[in-house]
């Protein structure tokens, strides 16, 4: 039963995962990227990691795809018309992503052989707590120092800039004032 | 349970449908989204080695890893709108101007 729901989840994850990459509009790239995470946060659930399903739905589906939809439909992005790579580069980018794929497959071939331990406690928020606030403490502030420092940036880079604006308009001005 | 093979094979071949997106796509905001479908498969194998190796660390990394991507994502796109509003397209070729 879990093997089946396996298959269909991997099923799905990597269908709307190709489909991220071939669909036309990249509104549509978007929902199917959300898909695909939704699926990946199944797979978490199989694997007894509830908590960070928990939070991998929360962030990526809840705030990562708001953003990247929201700017899409701030440029006004959703057109068809945007320019594609020769089929040269597609074909090129097809051999090397399928030779990567192939070069990680056997090197990671032997991991079959490592001896899986019994227990399915250490997903749950509880065990997670314990570690994530003994072991990596300093790590988890320092995380907290880097969203800081994001939201900075941004606010800093999105910012219009003022001093361009009276740069590109002065000769405008000036133009119009010597006609 | 699962074998630990099946998830190899499944987030290797997530990983690389993002890695071809990013060399596909001439769209800055799909090469990110490759870029986040990328994460995530290295954030599903860690949690299956976490799974099978029953070490609560691997799913800690996890958690760090989804903050840097949340932080991530916000910067890149903050710039892609600027570079939007400077040369009227998400085109990534067309930062072959940046070059000296």
């Amino acid at each position: 039963m879990t093997l089946y729901l396996f298959y269909f989840l991997s099923f799905v994850a990597i269908l709307s995962a190709l489909l991220v990459v071939f669909s036309k509009s990249p509104i549509h790239s978007i929902l199917y990227l959300i898909i695909t995470f939704f699926s990946i946060a199944g797979h978490y659930v199989l694997q007894n990691a509830q908590f960070l399903a928990a939070v991998h739905i929360i962030v990526y589906a809840g705030a990562i795809m708001v953003l990247f939809l929201y700017v899409i439909m701030l440029l006004n992005l959703n057109k068809e018309t945007e320019p594609h790579k020769t089929n040269l580069a597609k074909m090129a980018a097809v051999i090397c992503a399928g030779s990567m794929m192939v070069v990680l497959v056997a090197s990671l071939k032997g991991a079959s052989y490592l001896v899986a331990k019994p227990g399915n406690e250490i997903g749950l928020v509880k065990n997670l707590g314990k570690v994530l606030f003994n072991e990596f403490l300093l790590p988890f502030e320092l995380s907290s120092i880097l969203l800081l420092a994001a939201m900075v940036g941004v606010v800093m880079v999105g910012k219009q800039d003022h001093r361009t604006q009276i740069l590109t308009n002065t000769p405008t001005t000036e133009a119009n004032k010597t006609e | 349970m699962i074998p630990i093979d099946n998830y190899i094979w499944l987030s290797t071949v997530l990983f690389s449908i993002g890695v071809l997106g990013v060399l596909y796509r001439r769209n800055a905001i799909i090469i990110f989204a490759c870029i986040e479908l990328m994460l995530n498969a290295v954030n599903l194998l860690m949690v299956s080695f976490s799974n099978t190796l029953n070490d609560s660390r691997g799913q800690v990394f996890v958690f760090f890893i989804m903050a840097v991507a949340a932080a991530e994502v916000a910067v890149g796109l903050a710039i892609l709108v600027m570079m939007y509003r400077k040369t009227k397209s998400v085109d990534i070729d067309i930062l072959n101007r940046l070059k000296g």
